[in-house]
């Protein structure tokens, strides 16, 4: 290029400037040039990988199929737990263009409230891409075809015909099965599996369905469908069905259970009816319960708080996790010790009333005269028992409580326990830092004192009375050794003996004999004090303070097949209360015609079936009524 | 040997070859781009080309000077067309860029893309060579592009406006302007990029933010690009086969038949496709540079080598929009996009290119 002013500017040189310079600016046309083809070729090779995935994922729309929760049934495979058919409504954020529009739309259509139009709004902010937002769930068939049919005119809402979890017998099952619910957001977090986020998918959140979660859970299906920009499905690609979870089988007879929940009415507790062949757990009721299928629906905060309002405590299982004083229930086991320890059941004892152990008089309910063991258990009179305590000590007691399985937590699927306290001379030395005294004997071996069990132990322990194995409960077909108890013959006959008495002979429950020929029950019932020893006399009164009402049994007497453990809390009395709710389900058990017009008498006077009651008194409670306090006693 | 005719051997076979074939694939991609169907655009497409093809023959075979004489003219006039459309825009409320003509839309400023370097190269023609280096060959030149480029921005049209003033820039260059002047407006120019960045309508600028970072907004306003780009790349070497673009055939892809037909072919034809293309582009622009390079005058020298820069500026930005290396102007691909206007522009170029080829080919050089 000439840079010299002096240098004339002339055609000539105009001419080689132009070949110059056009050759310069068609150089770099072609290196333009060049560059977009090295660009293409990078986006088109090196990132070909990448950009496959996008176009596919552009393409492609996975939608991921909840899969169908395995069953959960009882011995003879009746469902205890199952899917029924459930219509849902979603929103699929990326389709949704009009959202104010769909969404008013839905809201008239489906009459949703203020809070549920909120929650929406909420998760369609956190959602994104095709990840659907359940707008309603368990639709009527009404509802929904009346949302079908507007479909083409509200973009972004996708029906669908999903399943959801059914207890057919509802609140009966609630505390043994438990309940399923949307997994929560930590649970996604944990996980980050999409399926947790997906609609209608659901994880167990207690008791069996929580246990057996892995099991019951099953593998989702995928529909992959080929969607344009606008969200419009172009043609279904595959659908991977879903694989539903496999079944869970129960030892639970359904039948009895539904029964024995039926039949402890408005009161409050627990009754376990355990096989003495095996250890299996026939029936594990505890009442009031709630109603799984509203837990699994997602329980309204209303419907929780009334819940968590009744005093009778709807949400503990009282079968595991509530905690007696076992009264007079443990006199069959402690009359096996005694024996055990070279005692003569022969030998009797006279009952004055009482039992005087230095300055103290410890009490009878009555006054029973000369007794041996087997009467002493029919007529469950304190006295003999005070006397054997105070000759052999609780420490010679204890070790067989422990062999009946009392104070033991059981390995127990899906059950938390409380394994309450069978107490001796070490154990309160530890506790408290003192010494064990006579009285403590004396108050332990009527049940009382520090001596806490749950219902669950009592129906092990009756049971293995029954069977002198040592049968382990169990809920699923697992295999325990159930080995022989190490007692003499001779201690088990009487325990049984006396138990035949209190209901055959006469006892205290001679009023719960069973309405059947040749077929009896043996049985022992417990009252045990809420209030300390001696303070009220616990039968009248505040239902709270009442005593409890105790009872174990086992039926038949002669080669006995199933053992039972009734806890009524505040019933006032094991014969008033319990024993006759043992009564009827051991009936049950042997006659179901029989069983099942006692209990409709007795439903017809309580209001009705479990579900009938709650839904009234959940309604008064919503309207602000108080629901009875005092239920009245059974019979 | 058979003799070849004359007038046979006078039609420019190899640029209709050239220019069949880009159409020819282009409407293979808008057959495709129809989801498999001659309508509604390849068909209007092919006989658009056909038509334009012979105007552009029969406007090769006008002798140069006719071009030269109505240079101005033509300026002028397609100047008033702008100062209209503005007018019409301003009364009618609102932006508008096309004259209705009844029969056809007018855009004036696709017109003014080829007036521009006509002028211009008629202002240097005839410059004396001794002023080539002085500010009379500067202001005048400034002015023409000047005033043009603004009612362009007025529209507001960045693109084109752009696309006018790099033909008018070219000429300059290549008529020898000293080359400090060019790099120091480009330094200036550079500097003053953020005041005229200020001067851009909000959506223009919008658009250059997210050309710099597309993934910041890729369901909003870096949809296109993103979307572009995974059509292209989905594609690969050897593309998803006719007829198989899920981008383009789902809709994904937006104006895949317009601004984006390189997407849309690429996903379909991969990287071969894409290669191929460019290299027809290659031929027709060897062709026009050559033509510039032996034009027998200097009006024709300038003319060829500006409106090779338009043709080039066309293609280059539309490519580099696609790829994401541009922000998204609205540029459409030349022959290959749907759509009349450009197509206008680029065979109007190209016969006027033509019409230099015939004339060199007539006489001896005659550099003034």
């Amino acid at each position: 290029m000439p840079k010299k002013k002096s240098l004339p500017i002339t055609e000539a040189w105009r001419g080689i400037t132009f070949t110059r310079r056009a050759l310069v600016v068609g150089g770099a046309q072609a290196a333009i040039g060049v560059a977009l083809a090295a660009r293409m070729a990078y986006i088109s090779v090196i990132d070909n990988d990448r950009y496959v995935l996008e176009s596919e994922s552009n393409r492609v729309n996975l939608t991921l199929v909840p899969p169908r929760r395995g069953w959960i049934v009882d011995r003879n495979g009746k469902a205890l737990a199952n899917n029924r058919v459930s219509l849902r409504i979603d929103i699929i954020p990326d389709r949704l263009h009009d959202k104010a529009g769909v969404l008013g739309q839905l809201r008239t259509l489906l009459r949703l409230d203020g809070d549920t139009m909120e929650r929406i709004n909420r998760d369609l902010k956190a959602a994104s891409g095709f990840q659907p937002v359940a707008v309603a769930e368990d639709m009527t068939e009404a509802e929904y075809s009346s949302i079908l049919v507007r479909l083409p005119e509200l973009p972004g809402v996708a029906p669908q015909r999903g399943f959801a979890r059914n207890y057919p017998t509802g609140a009966a099952v609630g505390h043994l099965i438990g309940y399923v619910g949307a997994p929560t957001a930590e649970e996604y977090q944990k996980v980050k599996d999409p399926l947790y986020i997906t609609p209608g998918f659901r994880t167990g959140k207690d008791g069996l369905e929580k246990y057996f979660q892995t099991m019951l859970r099953g593998k989702p299906g995928a529909k992959r469908v080929e969607v344009t920009a606008r969200g419009k499905v172009v043609r279904e690609l595959e659908t991977t069905p879903d694989e539903q979870g496999k079944t869970v089988h129960l030892t639970i007879d359904a039948d009895l259970q539904d029964y024995v929940a039926r039949r402890m009415g408005r009161e409050s507790g627990a009754a376990i009816v355990i096989d003495c062949q095996n250890g299996d757990i026939l029936s594990f009721v505890s009442m009031p319960s709630f109603d799984p299928n509203s837990f699994s629906d997602g329980i309204s905060s209303n419907e929780y708080a009334w819940l968590r309002a009744d005093d009778h405590q709807p949400l503990i299982n009282k079968a595991t996790r509530g905690l007696y004083p076992p009264g007079s229930t443990l006199k069959p086991m402690v009359a096996i010790a005694a024996v055990e320890q070279g005692v003569d059941p022969s030998e009797r004892h006279t009952c004055i009333g009482g039992y005087r152990l230095g300055r103290r008089f410890f009490r009878c309910l009555g006054v029973h005269g000369s007794l041996d063991m087997a009467s002493a258990i029919m007529k469950s009179c304190n006295s003999y028992f005070y006397w054997l305590a105070h000759r052999l000590g609780y420490d010679a007691i204890a070790p067989t409580a422990r062999l009946m399985g009392l104070g033991e937590e059981f390995q127990l699927a899906g059950s938390q326990q409380r394994y309450g306290t069978i107490p001796d001379s070490a154990w309160k030395m530890k506790k408290y830092d003192q010494p064990w005294s006579a009285s403590d004997s004396l108050n332990a071996v009527i049940g009382q004192g520090y001596v806490s069990v749950n219902p669950l132990q009592l129906a092990v322990m009756t049971a293995r009375i029954a069977s002198g194995r040592r049968l382990y409960p169990r809920l699923i077909n697992r295999q325990f050794k159930n080995e022989p108890l190490p007692f003499s013959p001779e201690a088990l006959a009487v325990a049984r003996q006396g138990m035949d008495l209190v209901v055959n002979g006469a006892g205290t429950a001679v009023r719960s004999r069973l309405p059947l020929d040749g077929i009896t029950m043996a049985g022992k019932t417990g009252t045990a004090q809420v209030r300390g020893l001696g303070t009220g006399n616990g039968k009248s009164g505040t239902w709270k303070y009442r005593d409890h009402g105790l009872f174990v049994g086992f039926a038949p007497v002669v080669n006995p097949r199933y053992a039972a453990a009734v806890v009524i809390e505040h019933g006032m009395g094991g014969a008033r209360a319990a024993a006759p709710v043992a009564k009827d389900f051991m009936t049950f058990l042997f006659d179901r015609e029989k069983a099942m017009e006692a209990l409709e008498t007795f439903e017809a006077g309580w209001g009705g079936t479990i579900k009938e009651r709650m839904d009234r008194d959940y309604a008064a409670w919503k309207s602000g009524v108080p629901s009875d306090p005092d239920p009245g006693v059974p019979q | 040997m058979i003799p070849v005719p004359p007038a046979i051997q006078r039609i420019p076979w190899k640029l209709i070859a050239i220019l069949s074939g880009i159409t020819g694939f282009g409407l293979l991609v808008l057959y495709s781009a129809a989801g498999g169907s001659w309508s509604p655009w390849a068909w209007q497409q092919g006989v658009r080309f056909l038509v334009f093809m012979i105007a552009a023959l029969v406007i090769g075979r006008f002798p140069i000077r006719i071009f030269e004489d109505f240079s101005y003219i033509a300026y002028i006039g397609v100047l008033v067309l702008l100062i209209a459309v503005e007018l019409l825009g301003f009364v009618g409320g609102g932006s508008q860029r096309w004259l209705n003509l009844g029969f056809m839309n007018l855009q004036p400023s696709e017109l003014m893309k080829v007036a521009i370097v006509v002028a211009l190269a008629r202002f240097y023609a005839q410059l004396p060579p001794g002023n080539t280096r002085t500010f009379t060959a500067l202001w005048p030149a400034l002015i023409m592009i000047g005033f043009p480029a603004a009612l362009v921005m007025l529209q507001p049209d960045l693109g084109t406006a752009l696309a006018i003033s790099i033909g008018g820039v070219v000429v300059m260059f290549v008529a020898g302007l000293p080359l400090w002047w060019f790099g120091g407006t480009a330094v200036a120019g550079l500097a003053a990029l953020p005041i005229l960045f200020s001067f851009l309508h909000g959506y223009q600028q919008k658009r250059v933010l997210i050309f710099l970072d597309p993934e910041s907004d890729p369901l909003g306003a870096g949809y296109h690009i993103s979307q572009s780009k995974i059509a292209i790349g989905s594609g690969g070497i050897g593309g998803k086969g006719f007829l198989n673009g899920s981008q383009s055939h789902l809709d994904y892809l937006p104006e895949g038949h317009t601004d984006f037909i390189f997407a849309t072919m690429a996903e379909e034809w991969g990287l071969i496709g894409g290669l191929a293309l460019l290299f027809g582009f290659f031929l027709l622009l060897r062709w026009s540079t050559r033509v510039a390079l032996k034009a027998r005058t200097r009006f024709g020298q300038l003319t060829a080598a500006g409106l090779t820069m338009t043709i080039f500026f066309y293609i280059a930005i539309n490519l580099m929009m696609v790829m994401g290396l541009a922000p998204v102007v609205g540029i459409p691909l030349p022959l290959f996009s749907y759509g009349g206007s450009s197509m206008l522009t680029i065979m109007t170029c190209v016969g006027i290119v033509l019409a230099i080829e015939n004339d060199s080919k007539t006489g001896a050089r005659r550099l003034h």
